[in-house]
């Protein structure tokens, strides 16, 4: 590391560990989150994601180890000290204030003129675009308008890191979906570094530049949408970034005659009739449909293998009806894939 | 304690006929005597209470507002004790639950158990030993050993109240403050007191209740100071002009339950 990248990183972790009593909540961490990123946590909870966050925005001290925001040292600034600010799981709102005033908090505290400050919370509120709400109180607005306001009002400060704590989590589905494009699209439009702490693989893949994967305080894996998706770099990020069929060492050798665990996902895997000659730089093996999931878009083949083990596999719905997708139970198929899309993976 | 969410309301349940009349055994019970002390306020009798009354007057209000000087100081005293008493808990007690909820340290759960036994002791261990403590560091009674007496169990009254409260309010909140540029005062004033509010106000009233009416301590720590409720107690061995001292009763009941009733309403409110 030289300084000219230390200019470049908005948030620089270096060997950052936060213990609780025994607990290693987060365990000698480092990593870089580039300015005007969107960045994301992924992990499983407990992982060490929230600590993390937590760690940027001063609300917890690390127990060793060094944080940086754009080059200058914040281990011991308290939370008011930081050009950070941050959008809580619950949101967080004032109950006691409009959503004008909860918008304009941070403006009213560092003592911005009225006039400005007006400007800039309906600003704001078109942002998020709920400038009709600005009279309301927090318990008079929908969870994804709250989810808004909340977001309005770390906003409005201009920070140069915004920090969001599982924000989407307690919408549903339909109004979850909307809302990951829309703040990747307020994202865009304001141009600053987004860390993004989330459980749901799907989302950190939908709006991330990059993606950091959490497991038990450590990092597991650093990397764009792609390459995580694509080149996991351990089975446990095989397994939680998407679903993979793991294949254990035992059982790949017995089946490709390779004895190295490898992880290959379900939608790369054809199934086809028995005795398909088999190209090139394929593998190829024979089971038996143990089940079908028909899941409507597409339907999901659970298939013993011949030689041991089961994998796991994804057909999307194109020509065959539900009929013809359910009838396959009990059938002996041929599984085939290019050998470029399996994963060799590190045993740990 | 207030699993409000785990516990959803059965819906349109309807007591059984039996509790309904246990029940209003039970309010009848407690709340007969203070019909009675309505009632008497009103007798022609000056000496004696039968039953029922042989007349109705409003004669006792105008004796004990001009012709009886001796209920006044008292009445000064209980009110100026009350209100230094309810301040002095409000300050201390919101404190102490301030500290209580937001800090984890050593002794944490003994100053918590050291708050609240003031209102579980009886009132006469807390009396006898104030008392004995003055004598010991040979301080003399005065206006403030009362206060002090009363102080002892009004904190509990506010940091209850106050501490439910906190309970309730998402700790988010006060790390949103500070996330947006606040320091710990500036979050204080802006969210906590607002936060807090009604729950201070309430638990306050309920504190003056306490102390206006409190006896048992107040005879251990007054010397030859006389509170309201004191003066009412002396009054009950002389048999002249007894229904003033049911006027001034009635006045007691209605100072302290009105602060009650308020208190409640503004902790139900909150609740929603």
């Amino acid at each position: 590391m030289n300084n000219a990248s230390n200019s470049l990183a908005a948030v620089r972790f270096e060997h950052v560990s936060r213990h609780f009593g025994e607990v290693r909540a987060v365990d000698n961490i480092s990593l870089e989150i580039y300015d005007g990123e969107f960045f994301s946590m992924l992990g499983p909870s407990g992982s060490g994601k929230t600590t993390c966050l937590r760690l940027i925005a001063g609300f917890e001290q690390p127990s060793s180890g060094k944080i940086y925001l754009h080059g200058a040292e914040v281990s011991g600034q308290p939370p008011y000290e930081r050009d950070v600010n941050t959008v809580f799981q619950d949101y967080a709102l004032f109950p006691h204030m409009t959503v004008e005033q909860n918008v304009g908090y941070g403006l009213m505290i560092k003592k911005v003129p009225t006039a400005e400050r007006k400007k800039r919370v309906s600003d704001a509120l078109e942002l998020v675009r709920l400038p009709q709400m600005a009279k309301r109180r927090p318990s008079q607005l929908s969870g994804g308008q709250r989810q808004r306001i909340a977001l309005a009002r770390a906003l409005v400060n201009r920070p140069r890191v915004l920090l969001l704590d599982e924000p989407l989590g307690a919408l549903d589905l339909k109004l979850r979906q909307e809302m990951q494009v829309e703040l990747k699209d307020i994202q865009k439009r304001v141009g600053i570094t987004f860390v993004f702490v989330t459980h749901d693989q799907e989302e950190a893949l939908t709006m991330s530049d990059r993606i950091a994967v959490f497991n038990a305080g450590h990092v597991e894996q650093i990397g764009t949408p792609a390459e995580i998706y694509e080149h996991p770099a351990s089975a446990f990020v095989a397994g939680f970034v998407g679903t993979s069929n793991l294949v254990r060492s035992d059982v790949a050798q017995k089946l490709t005659g390779r004895a190295q665990m490898f992880s290959i996902r379900p939608e790369k895997i054809r199934m086809v009739e028995i005795g398909t000659p088999v190209q090139d730089g394929w593998t190829a093996l024979e089971g038996t449909v143990r089940e079908v999931i028909y899941l409507g878009m597409f339907t999901r083949y659970l298939v013993a293998l011949e030689g041991g083990g089961e994998l796991t596999v994804v057909r999307q719905n194109l020509d065959e009806t539900s009929m013809d997708v359910l009838s396959a139970e009990g059938k002996r198929v041929q599984l085939t894939w290019q050998r470029v899309f399996d994963r060799v993976l590190e045993t740990k | 304690m207030f699993s409000r969410k785990n516990s959803p309301r059965p819906i349109a349940s309807r007591a059984p006929f039996g509790l309904k009349i246990l029940v209003a055994g039970v309010l009848l019970f407690l709340y007969c005597p203070f019909g009675i002390i309505l009632l008497y306020a009103f007798t022609t009798e000056e000496t004696a209470f039968t039953f029922p009354p042989p007349g109705l007057t409003f004669d006792w209000f105008r004796v004990a507002l001009f012709n009886r000087p001796d209920i006044f100081p008292p009445l000064l005293l209980s009110i100026q004790v009350a209100l230094v008493a309810t301040t002095v808990a409000l300050v201390l007690g919101s404190l102490i639950a301030l500290g209580v909820s937001r800090a984890k340290f050593f002794g944490r759960e003994a100053i918590t158990f050291l708050v609240i036994l003031p209102i579980a002791l009886p009132g006469i261990i807390t009396g006898i030993s104030l008392r004995s403590a003055f004598g010991l560091f040979g301080i003399d009674f005065s206006f403030w050993t009362i206060v002090i007496g009363h102080a002892t169990f009004c904190i509990v009254v506010v940091y209850n109240n106050v501490i439910a409260r906190l309970r309730r309010t998402a700790k988010s909140q006060m790390e949103a403050s500070a996330d947006l540029g606040a320091d710990s005062f500036q979050t204080f004033r802006h969210i906590v007191l607002p936060a807090i509010g009604t729950a201070l106000l309430a638990g306050g009233m309920l504190a003056f209740a306490l102390s206006f009416d409190e006896v048992i301590v107040t005879t251990f720590t007054a010397g030859q100071q006389t509170t309201l409720p004191i003066w009412i107690f002396s009054q009950l061995v002389r048999p002249r002009q007894r229904p003033v001292t049911n006027v001034v009763a009635v006045f007691v009941i209605a100072v302290t339950f009105i602060p009650i009733l308020i208190a409640q309403r503004l902790t139900q409110d909150s609740n929603d």
